[in-house]
């Protein structure tokens, strides 16, 4: 078909968690630019299939942007040179014949490689369970219209709770940090009525499960707003940062 | 038959539930930390099962293949949730929602059952507002609603195009809750690949650590299954890439019986085809049906672009034929009608496999902004994936295999006819008959999960002598060797041909074979050649890797495994109902409109087919019975 596409692609390869990893080089032909950039890769492992090669470990499910598992720094960049969207959701219509690309796991002390592309997000899975809910058990609850929300706040809670978890945020950070991550599910209940009571529990809680799983700090460079698929803003990380402050200047079991 | 038994409760249809709730068995709650309790699945129905079951005080023990439970396929879910709250004032109510369900599912689903769903539909909306879920709201900071096909009544609830996620984020959040308090055991990266039975009854798993490749044992006294459906049979499908019936399959191969298995939903809305790369098909919410119009040109072979045709050359499909429901008729209708007007050569586009979707009529009515505001998602991503303007030109959409509505049967309890083996959400069979409305999917893993599990599986643990079996039984020693034994030869075989590759074969099979249409020659044929495909599968595949790591490959050519024989069952399931219902259209058995013809009199039954050996099932049969809506023909005119 004309308009196809000749690649060569630097892909990471590294066997486990504890081997060294490298770079290998790949060409791949014919590719459609309506293909989408995992579609690319799933022809490119298929010919290795054939030839009875071990195909690349790569994550992804849903394929349209809302799991948050495909995780791949495409040419340097989380989720690929487009902003707003994820690395499936990407298609080969943005590259030309002909292209470079380099292709890369999320890299955080955090996020160890398992293999390939394959990192291990369970750090952010701590981060949830120690506060990232409402404490409601099933049953007993009032009914759903006795909460009202004004339409502003539920708008805002939904931007920070659009957070697909995928951890773009951590690897587009100089830092590793993963302040967009925790801020934005902070938010989500500092927003609602329904996260009034544990609110200050809930920030200390999270922010300090964050620290212990080796995520950096926050120096303000906005590179996790810009590569975060659903552009989930930092001033959600400023808003942590006060009910953080709050939370200190409110706690009632002083730390010295 | 004894094994069919529904045990549905005694008493009128809205004291059914309320009269069970009341004569079922209480575990005592100190004791109920002395049980052990598997979910496997972590998607609507498993997350929401596990959570209320840890939260009354079970260990629970949660096994899940994915790195994280929220990466579940309920998270693609987009347009909403129904539930019979009534807050418009429109006329909904329990009971309008049980016929529109039950109408629905074209008078294939157990009364009792739906009813029941109906009636705790509006619980889970409560809950999910308590647990902070963000449902879109009116300035007022009530709830609002939106319409959905195959009702009058305005009764979902929505958050934007990402309902699905909120609500799976809200079911996460209460289950890492309970991990925190360390009553759940979570096990990510883990596959269940075998259920163990013992004297009987279910009482653990076992599953392989994707990560190690560990084959290892949990042993309990109850499982449940909520692992999805099985759309990925058709290879292209809306469903994600690694949804699949490995462990649904492989507890029917061990006694659970499989009901209806040939009712599979196509929907109506997803974005057409663009090649052979094509990994999936992408959904595109039913709730766009709201405001756009279904059309295709009037005169076959009508090859302009759609703003060249003229208002009086276009055929408004749904609302020439459906003039009540309009473009809100059903899935499996609208999908039909869009079929029909392709195959009759009216497709839209260059392939002609497809149907406009058009909003200039929305937008001229309601203003940019408040179509930007209901679908503004929607309309980017059908522009990400295919580079065209939905603002400017109309969509292009085609039918495509979405939601499987058999699945394991369950009773009342939703337990199978494996006692102590519980089967939740997509992956049972029991409330959507021959078709599912849509935004009752999240409705249904909801409501199994959050208020029907957490009762009906104590009646069983408290009625139950339970002799103690753990891992080093040696049931867990045999599962774990046909686990190894299946593994190796897997990778022994070094054939030409990849998983991925057969995997397309079948999906073409089934797609054009059991798929929108069916017919006697075409099932018959179907059921040869997937038989052949399967012999080829198992002398000819090529599996790279090893066993001791990470090998998607692996993964991906034991799921296709399972496939290559549900499909099977898929063919001889449609073959044996000589009927229309819902999803399951077989050409011979339609009126001359081309309308589905049901045949109540012989086929008013649930077909549970129970695994003898490979390729040889035996059909048991339970009839439904309707007490309170007398079936008839199901129209939307």
């Amino acid at each position: 078909m004309s308009g196809n596409m000749n690649l060569t692609l630097k892909i990471w390869r590294q066997k486990n968690a504890n081997a060294v990893g490298k770079f290998e080089t790949f060409n791949v032909k014919n590719v459609s630019p309506d293909s989408s950039f995992l579609e690319m890769l799933d022809v490119m492992n298929e010919e290795l299939e054939v030839k009875g090669i071990d195909p690349v470990a790569f994550e992804h499910d849903c394929r349209e942007g809302i799991c948050g598992a495909c995780s791949l720094v495409i040419n340097g960049r989380p989720h690929g040179p487009l902003q707003g969207i994820t690395t499936c959701q990407l298609h080969m219509r943005h590259f030309k014949n002909g292209d470079t690309i380099w292709i890369e796991p999320w890299r955080a002390k955090a996020f160890p490689v398992i293999k390939d592309l394959v990192v291990d997000r369970t750090a952010f899975e701590k981060i949830m369970q120690a506060g990232g809910f409402v404490s409601v058990d099933t049953g007993g609850v009032p009914d759903a219209n006795a909460i009202l929300i004004p339409k502003e706040t539920i708008e805002l809670a939904t931007d920070a709770a659009a957070c697909i978890g995928c951890g773009a945020c951590v690897a587009a950070c100089k830092n590793s940090s993963a302040m967009l991550f925790v801020s934005a599910k902070v938010s989500q209940f500092a927003l609602l009525p329904q996260g009034q009571p544990e609110r200050y529990n809930r920030v200390q809680a999270m922010v300090k499960v964050m620290d212990e799983q080796g995520f950096g700090s926050c120096s303000n460079t906005y590179a996790c707003e810009a590569e975060c698929p659903k552009q989930i803003s930092v001033k959600n990380i400023a808003r942590m940062n006060r009910e953080y402050f709050m939370a200190k200047v409110k706690t009632e079991n002083v730390e010295l | 038959m004894a094994k069919l038994n529904a045990k549905i409760p005694e008493g009128t249809i809205h004291e059914k539930w309320t009269n069970h709730k009341f004569s079922i068995k209480l575990v005592n709650p100190a004791n109920k930390r002395k049980y052990d309790i598997i979910v496997v699945g972590t998607g609507l129905a498993g997350a929401s099962a596990a959570a209320s079951l840890a939260e009354l005080g079970y260990n629970v023990t949660v096994l899940t293949y994915h790195d994280s439970p929220r990466r579940a396929h309920s998270i693609a879910a987009q347009g909403g949730i129904n539930a019979a709250k009534n807050y418009p004032n429109d006329g909904d109510s329990i009971k309008r929602l049980f016929y529109d369900t039950l109408k629905g599912g074209d008078y294939r689903a157990r009364e009792g059952n739906v009813y029941r769903l109906a009636e705790v539909s509006n619980n889970i909306i409560d809950q999910c507002v308590a647990q902070g879920v963000p449902f879109a709201r009116e300035y007022g900071g009530h709830l609002d609603n939106r319409s959905f096909g195959g009702a009058l009544v305005s009764r979902t609830f929505y958050s934007r195009s990402i309902t699905g996620q909120q609500l799976l984020l809200g079911a996460y959040s209460a289950l890492s809750r309970q991990v925190g308090l360390g009553k759940i055991k979570m096990f990510t990266r883990r596959e269940m690949l075998e259920l163990v039975v013992v004297d009987g009854a279910a009482r653990g798993v076992v599953a392989r650590n994707l990560v190690t490749g560990d084959i290892e044992s949990y042993s309990a006294h109850a499982v449940c299954l909520a692992t999805g459906g099985y759309s990925r049979v058709f290879y292209l499908s809306t469903n994600a890439m690694n949804c699949n019936t490995t462990a649904i399959w492989r507890a029917h191969k061990k006694g659970a019986l499989f009901a209806n298995p040939c009712f599979t939903q196509i929907h109506p809305t997803c974005l057409p085809l663009h090649g052979d790369a094509q990994s999936k098909l992408t959904l595109m919410s039913e709730s766009l049906r709201n405001d756009g119009r279904v059309w295709v040109p009037l005169n076959p072979g009508d090859k302009r672009t759609p703003g060249q045709i003229p208002e009086n050359e276009r055929d408004y499909i749904l609302e020439r034929k459906y003039p009540t429901y309009g473009n809100l008729a059903p899935r499996d209708i609208s999908s039909r009608a869009a079929k029909e007007a392709c195959d009759a050569g009216k497709g839209a586009g260059d392939t002609g496999q497809a149907v406009y979707l058009d909003f200039q009529d929305a937008i001229k009515r309601l203003g940019k902004k408040v179509i930007e505001e209901r679908y503004g998602n929607l309309f980017q991503m059908y522009e990400l994936i295919t580079a065209e303007n939905p603002w400017n030109v109309p969509m292009r959409i085609y039918p495509a295999p979405h939601y499987t509505m058999g699945g394991l049967w369950v009773d009342y309890n939703l337990m199978s006819s494996i006692p102590g083996l519980y089967v939740l959400g997509e992956a049972n069979f029991s409330d959507h008959g021959a078709n599912r409305l849509g935004a009752s999917a999240l409705m249904q893993g909801l409501a199994d999960g959050y208020f029907v599990i957490p009762y009906t599986i104590g009646d069983y643990l408290a009625g139950t002598k339970f002799t103690p079996v753990k891992t080093d039984h040696p049931e867990f020693g045999k599962e774990t060797k046909e686990v190894t034994d299946m593994t190796k030869k897997l990778l022994s075989v070094k054939g030409k041909r990849t998983t991925d590759d057969i995997h397309r074969q079948l999906g073409r099979i089934m797609w054009n074979k059991v798929g929108m249409a069916r017919n006697k020659k075409g099932l018959q044929e179907a059921i040869k050649e997937i038989r052949g495909l399967r012999e080829e599968f198992w002398q000819n595949v090529n599996v790279p890797g090893s066993a001791e790591d990470l090998n998607q490959a692996l993964e991906r050519a034991g799921r296709v495994a399972d496939f290559l024989e549900l499909g099977e069952l898929m063919a001889v399931d449609a073959l044996d109902r000589n009927e229309s219902c819902g999803g399951h259209f077989r050409e011979e058995y339609q009126y001359e409109d081309g309308e589905a013809k049901r045949d109540d009199k012989k086929y008013s039954y649930v077909a549970a087919w129970e695994y003898e050996k490979a390729s040889k099932w035996k059909l048991n049969k339970e009839a439904l019975e309707f007490e309170y809506l007398k079936p008839t023909v199901r129209s939307y005119k």
